[in-house]
């Protein structure tokens, strides 16, 4: 069943890759919603049968014996929901993307494939599994960006981007390599490793492990300071691979904190669990004020994204502060940050799909060039101001549940730095009130660069189709948390058990 | 011919009791016999019906021989002979083009050879005249007993003829001219086929002939491994020549097969990962020549457009590069991740680390080809070509597309070549086990 939701998306590019590229977007695209809705399905039929504890729907098959390397897929509460959350964003992506592209086979060709991928590194239950996915994820959004982006600073953007992400995979490659061979005996095998715990006992060896590890994660994250390739692949990618990057690619890293470095390595998170917090810290920090210094309205949705994922972190590096908190709270810190990406990735994707449909009519990111759209455009408003609310942590959304199971699960173990991350809040909230009260109110004014397209329209239906539904969800899990939290949180309680070993 | 060429190389069992028949002797026949298959179609379009096609593949297959003879010598006398057999045909090779630059490439590895054979003889003397036999077994007992000091430059002068076998620095300076300057068909034999031998013989030579206390070759051959990969980058930066950069890359590759040598008797997994690495790294190696070949531009901004032209040989070539920077799910990777592994297990963390390092450094010279391939031949004049030359580029795709067509054995073995690279990968745990489990 996993497999099917893993490759299927696969299939439908290897037979689409015989339907001749004339054939237009409608065909290529329609085909890769319908791919979205059945992975969709697939994924609700996996979530109804979701074991109460350990992983549902496993697969196990010997691939490479001789070295430990196994073919082992297998879902929880941790991953189920990523892969629900990137089959919804896929799906979005594929109804934005109806609405034309240019060269639209390979396009949507290398989106199937990007969709095969990270399906496939949420339910990846063996180390190699997982760093072929991660691995594969960097090549084809490298594609994405180079053939997509606008010219020779799209390359350079995600030559950058490759060059920073792919140190960080094999970092987390050598990481792995060092977890694997402190143990008794060679094996990749998540669920075993865990119970083996073969580092059990700290010290440098295990130091150098979890920091190799973390330095790879936190690449993919990005936490400060390896976020630098981050503004400019978001900048340059087209609309739909900046919401697929910020979405789910990023989640990849997170994810892998949960999955592997917190379950697998517990002695060392505890040692360097405020290496974390305060890494999560200034990652709040630093990217919520340099968002606030942004004129570039994508550049600042990127960095608000450095800023969402020091949240995750801080909640995962206060789980590890074991001493300084009860079992309740660190559990509470977990269950968030696994929420926090679930949210981010929902708003961030809207956002930027709102951002390339701004960029579609007037040619510029530049929010100076913008005023008064809420009366010219004012759909596009409305959903803007929804997905700045909501991205800001505004209580009836997604985010404010996550930030405050965060916040609350980790003011006890270290109080002076959720104060501190706390007025991150007000700086997202600052410089979300301000790029509305910049773009929306006011006199209309439109940019006028030679090129631009004169009638400025609203967002059409294909759009709306695709942002909507992304909003929706936001809402729902703010105000019906228990849906996602009754999955999460047993999860996060194995997680928490893990580490405090 | 293709078949008569693979039944003609097939040698008859030869037990001398100089001459090893084990697994990494039937791995090595493994894979040069399929990697000269390989390279005698790569070759198709270069020599068919051509005047001296039958000395082409009586050398190409003498090479051939003699890397299989490399592989499985148990004896430093046979060793020698194997590496006069896997050079001599290799030198009147390079020069069987007869163009200018072949001519100079033929020289130039040909002085550099002799050198090396010279100095493996003197090696080979000083250490029958320390250990007092030439087959390995005798070898690594005589050898206890011997002066340390000559027994290690002895090795020493072994080991530089087997780095020049396999372009390894210090003996790597002819790879990148002997690459650029012979046909495509015939660089990727002279990059390929000997290596395979050379990393056996030296891997044998080391693990069953020279105990590690007497000489501390692990130490030795790691820093050459270092040396190979990070010299070999760097070189690569700044090269235009597609052939020169594949040369360049050539030598960094060695780097990453020398960690397994290095971990040699150390790590169980040392010697299933050199050999599954080297399989690996030749099919990789053979398509990535075979995409140039087609293609047959010499420069990196020849194959810009190729996506456009051919998407079918720029996927192919994206596989090849990608797969020799090691990016799943190539054979490659599975090579490197078995090669790291056994590296650490040896205790060579350092090691592993400047090779991951190296890797990612090794992007910025794949990722230019690969950028080339995938953007759009010069044809508008905004950029910053003058009108001159982008006619001047139009005329170039031209004649470059009647030339990717009229290549089809090149483009059929770039294609074949980088399929069974990707199959190799998945299929990792079935070769891994054949080649070797480690207890």
């Amino acid at each position: 069943m996993l497999s099917l939701i893993v490759f299927w998306p696969a299939l439908v590019a290897v037979a689409l890759s015989v339907v001749p590229a004339r054939a237009g977007t409608r065909v290529f695209a329609g085909a890769w919603v319908a791919t979205g809705l059945v992975q969709l399905v697939l994924i609700a039929v996996v979530w109804a049968g979701l074991p109460a504890a350990g992983y549902g729907s496993v697969e196990r098959l010997a691939w490479i014996p001789s070295a430990g390397v196994s073919y082992h897929l297998g879902v929880d509460g941790l991953s189920l929901p990523l892969l629900a959350l990137a089959a919804v964003l896929f799906t979005a992506t594929a109804v934005y993307t109806l609405r034309g592209i240019a060269r639209p086979k390979g396009f949507v060709l290398l989106f199937l494939a990007l969709q095969a991928v990270s399906a496939g590194l949420f339910v990846a239950l063996d180390l190699i599994l997982f760093f072929l996915f991660f691995d594969l994820s960097i090549v084809f959004m490298y594609f994405v960006i180079a053939g997509w982006g606008t010219g020779a600073p799209a390359r350079r953007a995600a030559l950058t981007f490759f060059l920073y992400t792919f140190l960080g995979s094999l970092a987390l490659l050598l990481g792995f390599i060092l977890l694997v061979l402190a143990g008794p005996r060679v094996s990749f095998d998540i669920p075993a490793l865990a119970e083996q715990n073969p580092l059990a006992g700290g010290g440098v060896y295990a130091g150098l492990t979890v920091l190799v590890i973390g330095v790879g994660l936190a690449v993919k994250t990005p936490l400060f300071p390896f976020h630098t390739w981050l503004p400019p692949a978001h900048t340059e990618a087209p609309a739909a691979g900046s919401a697929i990057l910020a979405g789910i690619l990023l989640k990849m890293g997170t994810y892998g904190f949960v999955r592997i470095a917190m379950p697998l390595l517990p002695a060392s998170w505890r040692q360097f669990a405020l290496v974390a917090v305060v890494l999560g810290v200034v990652s709040v920090l630093w990217g919520a004020l340099v968002a606030l210094a942004q004129t570039d309205l994508k550049r600042m949705i990127a960095y608000t994204s450095v800023n969402h994922m020091g949240y995750v972190l801080l909640g995962l590096g206060a789980a590890g502060l074991v001493a300084g908190s009860s079992e309740q709270a660190r559990a509470l810190a977990t269950a968030g940050a696994t929420y926090q990406m679930v949210s981010h990735g929902l708003i961030t994707a809207a956002l930027f799909l709102l951002a390339g449909s701004l960029h579609d009519r007037g040619r510029t990111y530049d929010m100076a060039a913008y005023g008064g759209l809420a009366t010219r455009t004012p759909r596009f408003a409305g959903l803007f101001a929804v997905a700045a609310f909501a991205s800001l942590g505004l209580p009836g959304f997604s985010g404010f549940i996550a930030e405050f199971q965060i916040f609350a699960g980790a003011l006890g173990a270290a109080p002076v730095a959720t104060v501190i991350a706390v007025t991150g809040v007000l700086i997202t909230a600052a410089l979300f009130l301000l790029s509305m009260a910049r773009m929306l109110p006011g006199a209309t004014r439109t940019p006028d660069a030679p090129g631009t397209p004169r009638p400025f329209p609203d967002l059409g239906v294909r759009e709306l189709l695709a942002i909507v539904p992304l909003l929706v969800l936001a809402t729902v899990l703010g105000l019906l948390p228990r849906v996602l939290l009754d999955v999460i949180e047993p999860a996060a309680r194995t997680v928490n058990d893990l580490v405090a070993r | 011919m293709a078949a008569t060429a693979l039944a003609a190389t097939r040698p008859p069992e030869m037990v001398f009791g100089t001459y090893v028949l084990d697994t990494a002797t039937h791995t090595t026949r493994a894979i040069v016999l399929v990697t000269t298959l390989a390279l005698i179609a790569l070759c198709g379009d270069t020599v068919a019906g051509h005047r001296r096609e039958t000395e082409f593949v009586v050398l190409v297959q003498l090479g051939a021989l003699g890397s299989m003879l490399l592989g499985g010598a148990a004896d430093l006398i046979l060793l020698f002979a194997a590496f006069l057999l896997a050079s001599v045909p290799l030198y009147a090779l390079a020069g069987w083009a007869k163009q200018g630059t072949a001519t100079e490439a033929a020289l130039k590895y040909y002085l550099a050879g002799a050198l090396a054979g010279v100095t493996t003889l003197a090696g080979v003397t000083l250490l029958f005249g320390v250990a007092g036999a030439t087959g390995y077994a005798g070898v690594a007992e005589g050898i206890t007993r011997g002066p340390g000091g000559a027994a290690a430059v002895g090795l020493v002068a072994v080991l530089a003829g087997l780095a020049f076998k396999a372009g390894a620095v210090p003996a790597h300076f002819w790879v990148p001219d002997v690459a650029d300057g012979t046909p495509p068909a015939v660089a990727a034999v002279i990059t390929t086929l000997p290596k395979i031998g050379a990393l056996v013989a030296t891997y044998r030579l080391l693990d069953s002939a020279i105990p590690a206390d007497v000489v501390d070759w692990p130490l030795l051959v790691a820093i050459l491994a270092a040396a190979s990969m990070t010299l070999a980058n760097l070189a690569a930066f700044a090269q235009t020549s597609i052939l020169r950069l594949l040369g360049y890359s050539t030598v960094s590759q060695v780097g990453y097969l020398l960690m397994a040598v290095a971990v040699a008797g150390r790590a169980p997994l040392a010697q299933p990962a050199l050999l599954f690495y080297l399989a690996a790294y030749a099919f990789t190696n053979v398509a990535a020549f075979a995409v140039v070949a087609a293609t047959a531009q010499r420069s990196i901004d020849g194959h810009r457009g190729l996506a456009r032209r051919d998407p079918l040989l720029a996927i192919a070539f994206v596989v090849a590069l990608l797969g020799l920077v090691g990016t799943p799910p190539t054979a490659v990777l599975f090579g490197k991740l078995v090669v790291f592994t056994a590296a650490v297990d040896g205790g060579l963390v350092w090691l592993v680390v400047l090779a991951v390092l190296n890797t990612v450094a090794s992007l910025f010279y794949y990722l230019r080809v690969i950028a080339a391939a995938f953007t759009a031949p010069d044809t508008d004049t905004d950029t910053d070509t003058d009108t001159d030359g982008a006619t001047g580029s139009v005329v170039h795709v031209v004649h470059e597309r009647s030339g990717t067509r009229s290549r089809p054995w090149a483009r059929w073995t770039a294609l074949g070549t980088a399929a069974v690279s990707l199959l190799l990968g998945v299929c990792a745990g079935v070769v891994l086990a054949v080649v070797g489990t480690p207890p």
